[in-house]
């Protein structure tokens, strides 16, 4: 690893974690949520310098995309209107802080102590092309497992989150030709 | 209760930003400022950088228009870019690669937009819906005085369209990689002929603007997932088997 | 730029937010500090593979890690929106009993 490598190391590691603590440091909900984005585009950028592009790239994609929708969220459920008069919405802080430095110190004691062995170094050279083919071949039955999750996720998501179901749109029994939706979609439904 | 300008000017800049970023990865002849093995993922991770900025310019700057099109284009985003992502997938798979030049050179024979017309008109509709240009407008709309760009002014002001209109550049040069063959034509260098297909792209967006009503994105929400998303699957679909039988 | 030295800033990324993820009384909140641990978690798995994996295959992982990420944010997002619907707010320690 060169010396600018180190310096972007250091610099991006100290990026993610200052900009993670912000996020429960900070007053205003949207600078909260981007200061987690910037924390995973922080860790993304570190993947690229491990060599992992796919993987790197798709960590900043997915997270900034997420944020962008945290952020609605957030400004939707808070409440009371966090964001025009600043308080604080937490219980247990002080044994929370407790148990987050005993955590600290346990990982890092861990990782400071166990002898690493000295393995060979990743390649550098289509490593992309080598997850794929990992994908689709010896460990495809990760990505098997995960799609009926996926899709169990998003039924389960949808059935939590409905706010007018199908009697609702379509009348008790169904019948309604068209659907009574507060919002008309685009298709004519 | 103040504007956010830290906020409010991380989103007018990064949009130019943005735009230049995306431009690193597409090829033009011989020469790519960034010749990156994920190319693809990364302009793809550069457009999604769009939804915070234009968010962030809408919630910065304290004004209650603005933000309604800061939602506005949300609402759109969603409906726009997994579409987007479809689309962009079809090129990845007849290439066998996420490297622009690879999807390029893998054109040599038959330009990606014959066999892929689905995929590159889902990809335009992305394209001028990131770059909140024409019919997906509504979030810079007069309705809302201007939304997003309400509260801009100045040099602030002059950022955010310039990042905007890069960004649609953007978009349109990275078209010629992926599906109009790179730099392949006759006569002139590769990368005249690049520019050449960028501008004609371009010129498209552009004519575009007016031509067709607005979009509102409540609408265009059901348009993107009824439509786009399975138009763009069918397309990814039929790409795979001609490519698995090939 | 070591394994020990990556591994301890995902410590440190894990550890802040743990604190997020116990202290936080929003469920949303309660949310970015689980993203948070996951962060740390990513960046570990990465740095693992780097250093100590023989064949590329280990990135698959990350991104189970990632789909992971995914899940939970959407079974967030869909609890929250409950939880806001039922209660009224969505404060974790409103949503401490199954019935009120």
């Amino acid at each position: 690893m060169t010396l600018i490598g180190d310096v972007m190391f250091w610099a991006l590691g100290v990026i993610a974690v200052l900009s993670g603590v912000a996020v429960f440091w900070v007053n205003s909900m949207a600078r909260a949520t981007y200061a987690l984005a910037i924390s995973f585009v922080a860790v993304g950028l570190h993947l690229l310098l491990l060599d992992q592009a796919y993987l790197g790239v798709i960590t900043i994609l997915m997270m900034v995309m997420e944020m962008a929708v945290m952020a609605v969220y957030m400004i939707m459920f808070m409440g009371m209107n966090p964001a025009l008069m600043p308080m604080s919405m937490v219980h247990d802080k002080r044994l929370s802080l407790v148990i987050a430095l005993v955590t600290f110190a346990l990982l890092a004691a861990g990782i400071l102590l166990t002898p690493w062995p000295a393995g060979s170094p990743a390649p550098t050279e289509g490593v992309t092309m080598a997850l794929g083919e990992a994908l689709m071949e010896s460990k495809m039955l990760a990505m098997i497992v995960l799609s009926p999750v996926m899709v169990a996720t998003i039924i389960a998501g949808v059935s939590l989150s409905l706010h007018r179901g199908r009697y609702d749109r379509y009348g008790d029994d169904l019948k309604r030709p068209k659907a009574d939706d507060p919002q008309p979609g685009g298709v004519g439904r | 209760m103040a504007a956010d300008s830290l906020l409010w000017r991380i989103g007018g800049g990064g949009m130019l930003v943005a735009a230049l970023l995306k431009i690193t990865v597409v090829p033009f002849g011989e020469w790519t400022l960034f010749d990156f093995e994920a190319g693809l993922v990364w302009f793809n991770a550069m457009d999604v950088l769009v939804w915070a900025f234009v968010w962030l310019v809408g919630w910065g700057g304290n004004s209650a228009h603005a933000l309604v099109g800061g939602y506005r284009f949300l609402a759109l985003a969603v409906a726009y870019e997994l579409p987007l992502m479809f689309a962009l997938i079809a090129p990845a798979i007849a290439a066998e690669s996420l490297n622009v030049g690879t999807i390029v050179a893998a054109q040599s024979e038959l330009w990606f937009i014959v066999w892929m017309p689905v995929a590159f008109v889902i990809y335009s509709v992305g394209v001028v819906a990131f770059s909140v240009w024409g019919p997906f407008g509504s979030s810079l709309g007069s309705d809302i005085a201007g939304g997003v760009a309400a509260e801009l002014s100045g040099v602030d002001r002059l950022v955010f369209f310039a990042g905007r209109y890069g960004v649609l550049v953007a978009g349109a040069a990275f078209a010629v990689p992926l599906f109009l063959g790179g730099g392949s034509g006759a006569f002139l260098p590769e990368w005249s002929w690049s520019l050449l297909k960028t501008v004609l792209v371009l010129a498209a967006f552009v004519w575009i603007r007016r031509k067709i009503p607005l979009m509102r994105p409540e609408k265009f929400m059901e348009v993107g997932w009824m439509l786009l998303i399975p138009a763009g699957m069918l397309q990814d679909l039929l790409v795979a088997m001609v490519v698995v039988n090939r | 730029m070591t394994l020990e030295m990556v591994l301890l800033i995902a410590a440190a990324l894990f550890s802040v937010g743990l604190y997020g993820a116990i202290s936080q009384q929003v469920v949303v909140m309660v949310m970015m500090g689980l993203e948070l641990m996951l962060n740390g978690v990513i960046l570990a798995a990465g740095a693992f593979w780097w250093f100590l994996s023989p064949e590329p295959t280990g990135q698959v992982l990350l991104l189970v890690i990632i789909a992971a990420m995914t899940i939970e944010m959407a079974m967030g997002f869909a609890l929250a929106t409950l939880v806001h619907r039922v209660r009224g707010s969505d404060m974790t320690d409103t949503a401490s009993e199954l019935k009120q």
